[in-house]
Protein backbone atom coordinates (compact mmCIF):
# COMPACT_ATOMS: atom_id res chain seq x y z
CA UNK A 1 0.00 0.00 0.00
CA UNK A 2 3.06 2.24 0.35
CA UNK A 3 2.86 3.63 -3.20
CA UNK A 4 -0.86 4.47 -3.05
CA UNK A 5 -1.74 8.14 -2.47
CA UNK A 6 -3.04 9.35 0.88
CA UNK A 7 -6.16 11.50 1.20
CA UNK A 8 -3.87 14.54 1.25
CA UNK A 9 -1.95 13.60 -1.91
CA UNK A 10 -4.73 12.08 -3.98
CA UNK A 11 -5.74 14.18 -6.99
CA UNK A 12 -8.45 16.82 -6.55
CA UNK A 13 -11.88 15.33 -7.31
CA UNK A 14 -10.16 12.21 -8.64
CA UNK A 15 -9.40 14.10 -11.85
CA UNK A 16 -7.15 12.15 -14.20
CA UNK A 17 -4.55 14.57 -15.51
CA UNK A 18 -3.02 12.05 -17.93
CA UNK A 19 -6.06 10.69 -19.76
CA UNK A 20 -5.81 7.12 -21.01
CA UNK A 21 -3.82 5.93 -18.02
CA UNK A 22 -6.24 3.03 -17.59
CA UNK A 23 -3.73 1.26 -19.86
CA UNK A 24 -1.40 1.18 -16.87
CA UNK A 25 -3.95 -0.87 -14.95
CA UNK A 26 -3.44 -4.51 -15.85
CA UNK A 27 -6.70 -6.44 -15.58
CA UNK A 28 -5.31 -9.84 -16.61
CA UNK A 29 -5.22 -11.12 -13.05
CA UNK A 30 -9.03 -10.96 -12.87
CA UNK A 31 -9.11 -13.97 -15.21
CA UNK A 32 -10.21 -17.43 -14.15
CA UNK A 33 -10.61 -18.83 -17.69
CA UNK A 34 -7.93 -18.27 -20.33
CA UNK A 35 -8.70 -18.09 -24.08
CA UNK A 36 -6.26 -20.11 -26.16
CA UNK A 37 -6.14 -19.35 -29.87
CA UNK A 38 -5.29 -22.16 -32.26
CA UNK A 39 -3.41 -20.53 -35.17
CA UNK A 40 -4.07 -23.63 -37.36
CA UNK A 41 -7.87 -23.20 -37.11
CA UNK A 42 -7.84 -19.38 -37.22
CA UNK A 43 -8.99 -17.91 -40.58
CA UNK A 44 -7.98 -14.30 -39.65
CA UNK A 45 -11.60 -13.12 -39.84
CA UNK A 46 -11.01 -10.63 -36.99
CA UNK A 47 -14.27 -11.27 -35.12
CA UNK A 48 -12.40 -11.83 -31.83
CA UNK A 49 -10.63 -8.50 -32.33
CA UNK A 50 -13.94 -6.72 -32.99
CA UNK A 51 -15.91 -8.32 -30.17
CA UNK A 52 -13.27 -8.07 -27.43
CA UNK A 53 -14.57 -5.46 -24.90
CA UNK A 54 -10.98 -4.70 -23.91
CA UNK A 55 -8.38 -4.14 -26.53
CA UNK A 56 -7.03 -7.54 -25.47
CA UNK A 57 -6.77 -9.06 -28.94
CA UNK A 58 -3.77 -7.86 -30.89
CA UNK A 59 -2.82 -8.28 -34.56
CA UNK A 60 0.80 -8.74 -35.59
CA UNK A 61 2.55 -7.66 -38.83
CA UNK A 62 1.60 -10.94 -40.53
CA UNK A 63 -2.08 -10.43 -39.75
CA UNK A 64 -2.09 -13.10 -37.03
CA UNK A 65 -4.27 -12.60 -33.97
CA UNK A 66 -2.93 -12.97 -30.40
CA UNK A 67 -4.51 -12.67 -26.98
CA UNK A 68 -2.95 -9.96 -24.81
CA UNK A 69 -2.98 -11.73 -21.44
CA UNK A 70 -1.93 -8.55 -19.61
CA UNK A 71 -5.47 -7.19 -20.11
CA UNK A 72 -7.66 -10.21 -20.99
CA UNK A 73 -10.23 -10.70 -18.18
CA UNK A 74 -11.28 -14.08 -19.51
CA UNK A 75 -14.85 -13.10 -20.40
CA UNK A 76 -14.99 -15.67 -23.18
CA UNK A 77 -16.76 -13.50 -25.76
CA UNK A 78 -14.02 -14.16 -28.37
CA UNK A 79 -14.40 -17.90 -27.88
CA UNK A 80 -18.20 -17.68 -28.15
CA UNK A 81 -18.09 -15.55 -31.30
CA UNK A 82 -15.33 -17.42 -33.18
CA UNK A 83 -17.08 -19.22 -36.11
CA UNK A 84 -14.16 -21.68 -36.51
CA UNK A 85 -13.87 -22.88 -32.87
CA UNK A 86 -10.31 -21.60 -32.92
CA UNK A 87 -10.51 -20.16 -29.38
CA UNK A 88 -10.87 -22.51 -26.42
CA UNK A 89 -11.45 -21.38 -22.83
CA UNK A 90 -9.12 -23.17 -20.42
CA UNK A 91 -9.14 -23.09 -16.62
CA UNK A 92 -6.31 -20.94 -15.31
CA UNK A 93 -5.88 -23.39 -12.42
CA UNK A 94 -5.42 -26.93 -13.56
CA UNK A 95 -7.58 -28.32 -10.77
CA UNK A 96 -10.18 -25.59 -11.05
CA UNK A 97 -10.87 -23.34 -8.09
CA UNK B 1 -23.75 53.85 -8.57
CA UNK B 2 -24.52 51.93 -5.40
CA UNK B 3 -27.28 49.74 -4.04
CA UNK B 4 -30.90 50.62 -4.55
CA UNK B 5 -33.90 49.49 -2.59
CA UNK B 6 -36.55 47.79 -4.64
CA UNK B 7 -39.74 45.90 -3.91
CA UNK B 8 -39.69 42.51 -5.58
CA UNK B 9 -41.15 39.05 -5.19
CA UNK B 10 -38.42 36.98 -3.55
CA UNK B 11 -38.24 34.61 -6.55
CA UNK B 12 -37.45 37.66 -8.68
CA UNK B 13 -34.89 38.72 -6.10
CA UNK B 14 -33.17 35.37 -6.59
CA UNK B 15 -33.29 35.72 -10.39
CA UNK B 16 -31.89 39.25 -10.15
CA UNK B 17 -28.96 37.96 -8.07
CA UNK B 18 -28.33 35.29 -10.70
CA UNK B 19 -28.42 37.96 -13.44
CA UNK B 20 -25.94 40.08 -11.49
CA UNK B 21 -23.74 36.97 -11.10
CA UNK B 22 -23.62 36.98 -14.92
CA UNK B 23 -24.07 33.22 -15.19
CA UNK B 24 -23.19 31.43 -18.41
CA UNK B 25 -25.66 28.55 -18.22
CA UNK B 26 -29.08 28.14 -16.63
CA UNK B 27 -30.65 24.69 -16.87
CA UNK B 28 -33.92 24.39 -15.02
CA UNK B 29 -37.22 22.56 -15.12
CA UNK B 30 -40.22 24.37 -13.67
CA UNK B 31 -41.80 23.01 -10.50
CA UNK B 32 -44.01 24.71 -7.94
CA UNK B 33 -42.98 26.76 -5.94
CA UNK B 34 -39.66 27.29 -7.77
CA UNK B 35 -41.41 28.18 -11.05
CA UNK B 36 -41.03 31.95 -10.91
CA UNK B 37 -37.24 31.74 -10.68
CA UNK B 38 -37.02 29.58 -13.81
CA UNK B 39 -39.61 31.77 -15.54
CA UNK B 40 -37.93 35.11 -14.78
CA UNK B 41 -34.48 33.81 -15.77
CA UNK B 42 -35.80 32.46 -19.08
CA UNK B 43 -37.36 35.88 -19.76
CA UNK B 44 -34.09 37.61 -18.93
CA UNK B 45 -32.22 35.39 -21.41
CA UNK B 46 -34.92 35.84 -24.08
CA UNK B 47 -34.91 39.62 -23.58
CA UNK B 48 -31.14 39.77 -23.83
CA UNK B 49 -30.57 41.24 -20.37
CA UNK B 50 -28.76 38.08 -19.31
CA UNK B 51 -26.16 36.73 -21.72
CA UNK B 52 -26.48 33.03 -20.92
CA UNK B 53 -27.53 29.73 -22.42
CA UNK B 54 -30.95 28.76 -21.07
CA UNK B 55 -31.34 25.02 -21.49
CA UNK B 56 -34.95 23.80 -21.53
CA UNK B 57 -34.47 20.37 -20.04
CA UNK B 58 -36.95 17.52 -19.77
CA UNK B 59 -36.37 16.82 -16.08
CA UNK B 60 -34.48 17.91 -13.00
CA UNK B 61 -32.11 14.99 -13.45
CA UNK B 62 -31.21 16.53 -16.80
CA UNK B 63 -31.06 20.03 -15.30
CA UNK B 64 -28.37 18.99 -12.85
CA UNK B 65 -26.62 16.88 -15.50
CA UNK B 66 -26.46 19.93 -17.80
CA UNK B 67 -25.08 22.06 -14.97
CA UNK B 68 -22.45 19.40 -14.26
CA UNK B 69 -21.36 19.29 -17.91
CA UNK B 70 -21.39 23.07 -18.25
CA UNK B 71 -19.50 23.62 -15.01
CA UNK B 72 -16.94 20.97 -15.95
CA UNK B 73 -16.35 22.93 -19.16
CA UNK B 74 -15.76 26.06 -17.08
CA UNK B 75 -19.15 27.79 -17.31
CA UNK B 76 -20.76 29.52 -14.33
CA UNK B 77 -23.91 27.41 -13.94
CA UNK B 78 -27.18 27.77 -12.05
CA UNK B 79 -30.33 25.80 -11.49
CA UNK B 80 -33.32 25.92 -9.17
CA UNK B 81 -35.80 23.33 -7.99
CA UNK B 82 -38.13 22.11 -5.24
CA UNK B 83 -39.18 18.85 -3.55
CA UNK B 84 -39.81 16.11 -6.15
CA UNK B 85 -37.44 17.91 -8.52
CA UNK B 86 -34.69 17.77 -5.92
CA UNK B 87 -35.46 14.10 -5.31
CA UNK B 88 -35.19 13.40 -9.04
CA UNK B 89 -31.82 15.16 -9.29
CA UNK B 90 -30.45 13.71 -6.05
CA UNK B 91 -28.26 11.21 -7.89
CA UNK B 92 -26.58 14.07 -9.73
CA UNK B 93 -26.20 16.21 -6.58
CA UNK B 94 -23.72 13.72 -5.16
CA UNK B 95 -21.87 13.69 -8.47
CA UNK B 96 -21.66 17.51 -8.64
CA UNK B 97 -20.06 17.53 -5.21
CA UNK B 98 -17.80 14.56 -5.86
CA UNK B 99 -16.55 16.22 -9.04
CA UNK B 100 -16.13 19.45 -7.04
CA UNK B 101 -18.05 21.61 -9.50
CA UNK B 102 -19.05 25.08 -8.21
CA UNK B 103 -22.67 24.98 -9.39
CA UNK B 104 -25.14 27.20 -7.52
CA UNK B 105 -28.72 26.12 -6.92
CA UNK B 106 -31.74 27.81 -5.40
CA UNK B 107 -33.80 25.29 -3.48
CA UNK B 108 -37.31 26.57 -2.91
CA UNK B 109 -38.12 24.18 -0.10
CA UNK B 110 -41.27 22.10 -0.41
CA UNK B 111 -42.73 18.94 1.04
CA UNK B 112 -41.91 15.60 -0.53
CA UNK B 113 -44.98 13.55 -1.48
CA UNK B 114 -47.02 11.58 -0.39
CA UNK B 115 -49.54 12.92 0.27
CA UNK B 116 -49.05 15.28 -2.62
CA UNK B 117 -48.52 18.79 -1.35
CA UNK B 118 -47.10 21.88 -2.96
CA UNK B 119 -46.46 23.71 0.33
CA UNK B 120 -43.24 24.27 2.11
CA UNK B 121 -41.15 22.40 4.63
CA UNK B 122 -37.65 20.95 4.79
CA UNK B 123 -38.32 17.32 3.93
CA UNK B 124 -36.65 17.94 0.55
CA UNK B 125 -33.38 19.47 1.76
CA UNK B 126 -33.09 16.99 4.62
CA UNK B 127 -33.42 14.10 2.15
CA UNK B 128 -30.12 15.18 0.53
CA UNK B 129 -28.39 16.20 3.75
CA UNK B 130 -25.30 14.14 2.98
CA UNK B 131 -24.83 15.08 -0.68
CA UNK B 132 -21.79 17.29 -0.02
CA UNK B 133 -23.14 20.69 -1.04
CA UNK B 134 -22.52 23.90 0.88
CA UNK B 135 -26.02 24.64 2.18
CA UNK B 136 -27.42 27.95 3.39
CA UNK B 137 -30.86 28.72 4.81
CA UNK B 138 -32.23 32.16 3.93
CA UNK B 139 -34.66 33.84 6.27
CA UNK B 140 -35.84 36.72 4.09
CA UNK B 141 -35.59 38.21 0.62
CA UNK B 142 -32.44 40.15 1.43
CA UNK B 143 -30.70 36.96 2.50
CA UNK B 144 -31.85 35.21 -0.67
CA UNK B 145 -30.21 38.01 -2.68
CA UNK B 146 -27.04 38.17 -0.60
CA UNK B 147 -26.57 34.41 -0.21
CA UNK B 148 -27.10 33.74 -3.92
CA UNK B 149 -24.29 36.10 -4.95
CA UNK B 150 -22.12 34.93 -2.06
CA UNK B 151 -22.75 31.29 -3.02
CA UNK B 152 -21.03 31.77 -6.40
CA UNK B 153 -18.07 33.51 -4.78
CA UNK B 154 -17.69 30.83 -2.09
CA UNK B 155 -18.24 27.89 -4.45
CA UNK B 156 -15.72 29.14 -7.03
CA UNK B 157 -12.99 29.98 -4.51
CA UNK B 158 -10.01 27.74 -5.34
CA UNK B 159 -9.79 26.77 -1.67
CA UNK B 160 -13.39 25.53 -1.84
CA UNK B 161 -14.61 24.29 -5.26
CA UNK B 162 -17.88 22.80 -4.06
CA UNK B 163 -21.44 23.29 -5.29
CA UNK B 164 -23.60 25.49 -3.08
CA UNK B 165 -27.34 25.74 -2.55
CA UNK B 166 -29.43 28.49 -1.07
CA UNK B 167 -32.65 27.29 0.55
CA UNK B 168 -35.68 29.52 0.79
CA UNK B 169 -39.13 28.61 2.08
CA UNK B 170 -41.60 27.76 -0.67
CA UNK B 171 -44.41 30.36 -0.82
CA UNK B 172 -43.76 31.84 2.63
CA UNK B 173 -40.62 33.36 1.15
CA UNK B 174 -40.54 32.63 -2.58
CA UNK B 175 -43.92 34.20 -3.32
CA UNK B 176 -43.94 37.26 -1.08
CA UNK B 177 -42.92 40.78 -2.04
CA UNK B 178 -40.23 42.29 0.13
CA UNK B 179 -38.10 45.44 0.07
CA UNK B 180 -34.58 44.39 -0.84
CA UNK B 181 -31.32 46.30 -1.32
CA UNK B 182 -30.00 45.29 -4.73
CA UNK B 183 -26.36 46.05 -5.53
CA UNK B 184 -25.30 47.56 -8.86
CA UNK B 185 -23.76 45.65 -11.76
CA UNK B 186 -20.40 47.32 -11.05
CA UNK B 187 -20.52 46.27 -7.41
CA UNK B 188 -21.51 42.74 -8.41
CA UNK B 189 -18.66 42.49 -10.94
CA UNK B 190 -16.22 43.77 -8.35
CA UNK B 191 -17.40 41.31 -5.71
CA UNK B 192 -17.75 38.39 -8.11
CA UNK B 193 -15.22 38.54 -10.97
CA UNK B 194 -15.45 36.39 -14.10
CA UNK B 195 -15.09 32.70 -13.23
CA UNK B 196 -11.61 31.37 -14.08
CA UNK B 197 -11.82 27.62 -13.48
CA UNK B 198 -8.75 25.92 -12.08
CA UNK B 199 -9.80 22.59 -13.59
CA UNK B 200 -11.96 22.20 -16.66
CA UNK B 201 -12.57 20.05 -19.71
CA UNK B 202 -10.73 21.65 -22.60
CA UNK B 203 -9.30 20.07 -25.76
CA UNK B 204 -5.99 21.91 -25.46
CA UNK B 205 -5.30 20.46 -22.03
CA UNK B 206 -7.32 17.25 -21.73
CA UNK B 207 -8.18 15.70 -18.37
CA UNK B 208 -10.68 13.00 -17.39
CA UNK B 209 -13.41 13.79 -14.87
CA UNK B 210 -15.87 11.41 -13.31
CA UNK B 211 -13.68 8.34 -13.53
CA UNK B 212 -14.09 5.05 -11.74
CA UNK B 213 -12.36 4.50 -8.38
CA UNK B 214 -11.49 1.14 -6.90
CA UNK B 215 -11.91 0.43 -3.18
CA UNK B 216 -8.22 1.12 -2.60
CA UNK B 217 -8.75 4.77 -3.67
CA UNK B 218 -12.36 5.51 -2.75
CA UNK B 219 -11.99 6.17 0.98
CA UNK B 220 -9.08 8.55 0.45
CA UNK B 221 -11.11 10.49 -2.13
CA UNK B 222 -14.10 10.76 0.23
CA UNK B 223 -11.91 11.75 3.19
CA UNK B 224 -10.44 14.55 1.09
CA UNK B 225 -13.93 15.67 0.02
CA UNK B 226 -15.08 15.67 3.65
CA UNK B 227 -12.05 17.54 4.97
CA UNK B 228 -12.25 20.11 2.20
CA UNK B 229 -15.97 20.72 2.63
CA UNK B 230 -15.28 21.38 6.32
CA UNK B 231 -12.34 23.48 5.15
CA UNK B 232 -14.72 25.80 3.29
CA UNK B 233 -15.91 27.16 6.65
CA UNK B 234 -13.21 29.87 7.07
CA UNK B 235 -13.70 30.93 3.44
CA UNK B 236 -17.43 31.35 4.04
CA UNK B 237 -16.70 33.55 7.06
CA UNK B 238 -14.14 35.50 5.02
CA UNK B 239 -16.69 36.15 2.26
CA UNK B 240 -19.27 37.21 4.86
CA UNK B 241 -16.77 39.64 6.44
CA UNK B 242 -16.02 41.13 3.03
CA UNK B 243 -19.73 41.40 2.28
CA UNK B 244 -20.26 43.29 5.55
CA UNK B 245 -17.41 45.68 4.70
CA UNK B 246 -18.80 46.28 1.22
CA UNK B 247 -22.52 46.36 1.88
CA UNK B 248 -22.96 46.62 5.66
CA UNK B 249 -24.92 43.44 6.22
CA UNK B 250 -23.47 40.95 8.71
CA UNK B 251 -23.90 37.18 8.58
CA UNK B 252 -22.87 34.31 10.81
CA UNK B 253 -23.43 30.53 10.67
CA UNK B 254 -25.89 30.88 13.56
CA UNK B 255 -27.43 34.33 13.94
CA UNK B 256 -28.19 34.65 17.63
CA UNK B 257 -30.42 36.99 19.59
CA UNK B 258 -30.71 37.40 23.39
CA UNK B 259 -28.67 34.24 23.98
CA UNK B 260 -26.12 35.45 26.57
CA UNK B 261 -28.35 35.15 29.65
CA UNK B 262 -30.92 32.82 28.11
CA UNK B 263 -32.40 29.98 30.12
CA UNK B 264 -33.74 28.53 26.91
CA UNK B 265 -32.67 29.06 23.30
CA UNK B 266 -35.13 28.47 20.50
CA UNK B 267 -33.52 27.22 17.28
CA UNK B 268 -35.11 27.32 13.86
CA UNK B 269 -33.96 27.65 10.24
CA UNK B 270 -35.44 29.73 7.44
CA UNK B 271 -38.31 32.15 7.14
CA UNK B 272 -40.20 31.01 10.24
CA UNK B 273 -37.33 32.48 12.31
CA UNK B 274 -38.94 35.88 11.66
CA UNK B 275 -42.08 34.87 13.53
CA UNK B 276 -40.00 33.13 16.18
CA UNK B 277 -38.08 36.39 16.73
CA UNK B 278 -41.33 38.28 17.40
CA UNK B 279 -42.41 35.53 19.80
CA UNK B 280 -39.08 35.60 21.65
CA UNK B 281 -39.13 39.40 21.78
CA UNK B 282 -42.61 39.23 23.33
CA UNK B 283 -41.53 36.64 25.90
CA UNK B 284 -38.48 38.77 26.79
CA UNK B 285 -40.78 41.73 27.45
CA UNK B 286 -42.68 39.53 29.87
CA UNK B 287 -39.44 38.75 31.69
CA UNK B 288 -38.80 35.29 30.27
CA UNK B 289 -35.11 34.64 29.59
CA UNK B 290 -35.48 33.15 26.12
CA UNK B 291 -33.01 33.49 23.25
CA UNK B 292 -33.18 32.72 19.55
CA UNK B 293 -30.88 31.20 16.95
CA UNK B 294 -31.73 31.59 13.28
CA UNK B 295 -29.73 28.88 11.53
CA UNK B 296 -27.93 29.99 8.33
CA UNK B 297 -25.13 27.53 7.54
CA UNK B 298 -26.19 23.89 7.46
CA UNK B 299 -23.22 22.42 5.56
CA UNK B 300 -20.44 22.55 6.46
CA UNK B 301 -21.96 21.93 9.90
CA UNK B 302 -20.87 24.78 12.20
CA UNK B 303 -19.89 22.54 15.11
CA UNK B 304 -17.93 25.15 17.12
CA UNK B 305 -20.67 27.77 16.76
CA UNK B 306 -23.26 25.26 17.93
CA UNK B 307 -21.21 24.39 21.02
CA UNK B 308 -20.31 27.98 21.81
CA UNK B 309 -23.73 29.57 21.33
CA UNK B 310 -26.14 26.83 22.34
CA UNK B 311 -23.86 25.78 25.20
CA UNK B 312 -24.74 29.06 26.92
CA UNK B 313 -28.18 27.83 27.90
CA UNK B 314 -29.32 24.80 29.93
CA UNK B 315 -32.22 24.15 27.56
CA UNK B 316 -32.51 24.27 23.77
CA UNK B 317 -35.77 23.96 21.86
CA UNK B 318 -35.28 23.00 18.23
CA UNK B 319 -38.20 23.43 15.87
CA UNK B 320 -37.64 21.25 12.81
CA UNK B 321 -39.82 21.62 9.74
CA UNK B 322 -39.03 18.06 8.74
CA UNK B 323 -40.01 14.69 10.17
CA UNK B 324 -37.57 11.82 10.17
CA UNK B 325 -40.26 9.17 9.78
CA UNK B 326 -39.59 6.36 12.20
CA UNK B 327 -36.47 8.14 13.42
CA UNK B 328 -35.27 9.49 16.74
CA UNK B 329 -35.80 13.23 16.36
CA UNK B 330 -35.87 16.25 14.08
CA UNK B 331 -32.84 16.42 11.76
CA UNK B 332 -31.44 19.69 13.14
CA UNK B 333 -32.20 18.68 16.74
CA UNK B 334 -30.35 15.41 16.37
CA UNK B 335 -27.24 17.03 14.94
CA UNK B 336 -27.23 19.46 17.87
CA UNK B 337 -27.55 16.52 20.26
CA UNK B 338 -24.64 14.79 18.52
CA UNK B 339 -22.54 17.97 18.73
CA UNK B 340 -22.95 18.01 22.52
CA UNK B 341 -22.85 14.31 23.33
CA UNK B 342 -19.19 14.31 24.35
CA UNK B 343 -19.26 17.72 26.05
CA UNK B 344 -19.14 17.82 29.84
CA UNK B 345 -21.61 20.69 30.00
CA UNK B 346 -24.43 20.27 27.58
CA UNK B 347 -27.94 21.63 27.24
CA UNK B 348 -31.02 19.47 27.25
CA UNK B 349 -32.45 19.40 23.74
CA UNK B 350 -36.18 19.34 23.10
CA UNK B 351 -37.05 18.41 19.51
CA UNK B 352 -40.35 19.68 18.13
CA UNK B 353 -41.54 18.99 14.62
CA UNK B 354 -43.86 21.74 13.34
CA UNK B 355 -44.71 23.72 10.24
CA UNK B 356 -44.96 20.69 7.96
CA UNK B 357 -46.28 21.29 4.47
CA UNK B 358 -46.63 25.03 4.94
CA UNK B 359 -48.74 24.89 8.10
CA UNK B 360 -48.41 28.24 9.81
CA UNK B 361 -46.47 28.43 13.05
CA UNK B 362 -47.65 31.61 14.72
CA UNK B 363 -46.19 33.59 17.61
CA UNK B 364 -48.55 31.86 20.01
CA UNK B 365 -47.37 28.49 18.70
CA UNK B 366 -43.73 29.35 19.44
CA UNK B 367 -44.84 30.51 22.90
CA UNK B 368 -46.77 27.27 23.47
CA UNK B 369 -43.78 25.16 22.32
CA UNK B 370 -41.50 27.15 24.66
CA UNK B 371 -43.85 26.52 27.58
CA UNK B 372 -44.08 22.83 26.69
CA UNK B 373 -40.27 22.49 26.37
CA UNK B 374 -39.76 24.08 29.78
CA UNK B 375 -42.36 21.78 31.36
CA UNK B 376 -40.81 18.67 29.81
CA UNK B 377 -37.35 19.72 31.00
CA UNK B 378 -38.62 20.47 34.50
CA UNK B 379 -40.32 17.08 34.73
CA UNK B 380 -37.22 15.41 33.31
CA UNK B 381 -39.35 13.74 30.67
CA UNK B 382 -37.86 14.96 27.40
CA UNK B 383 -38.93 12.62 24.58
CA UNK B 384 -36.89 12.01 21.44
CA UNK B 385 -39.25 14.38 19.68
CA UNK B 386 -42.82 15.58 19.56
CA UNK B 387 -44.99 16.72 16.69
CA UNK B 388 -46.50 20.04 17.69
CA UNK B 389 -50.05 21.06 16.94
CA UNK B 390 -51.28 17.74 15.60
CA UNK B 391 -54.97 17.04 16.24
CA UNK B 392 -55.39 14.15 18.67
Amino acid sequence: MADLPTWRTIDHACIVFNPGNAAEYLTGDWRSMRPELDQEKCKRCGRCWMYCPEPAVLVDEEGKYHIDYRYCKGCGICSKECPYDAITMVEECEDGI
Amino acid sequence: MGSKRVSLEVSEVCAEAVRLADVDVVAAYPITPQTHIAEVLSEMVADGVLDAEYINVESEHSAMSCCIGASAAGARSFTATSAQGLALMSEMLYIASGLRLPIVMALVTRTLSAPLSIWGDYSDIMSVRDCGWITLFAEDGQEVFDFTLQAFRIAEDERVLFPAMVCMDGFHLSHVLEPVDVISEEEARDFLPVYRPKYRLHPSDPVSMGCFAMPDYFSEIKKRQDEELKGSYPVILEVWREWEERFGRRYAPLMSYWVDDAEMILVIAGGYAGTARLAVEGMRKRGMKVGLVSWKLWRPFPLDDVREILGKAPLVLVVDRALSVGGAGGPIANEIRAAFYHEKVRPQVVSMVAGLSGRDVLQRDFEAMTKRAMELAERGEIPYYEMYGVRE
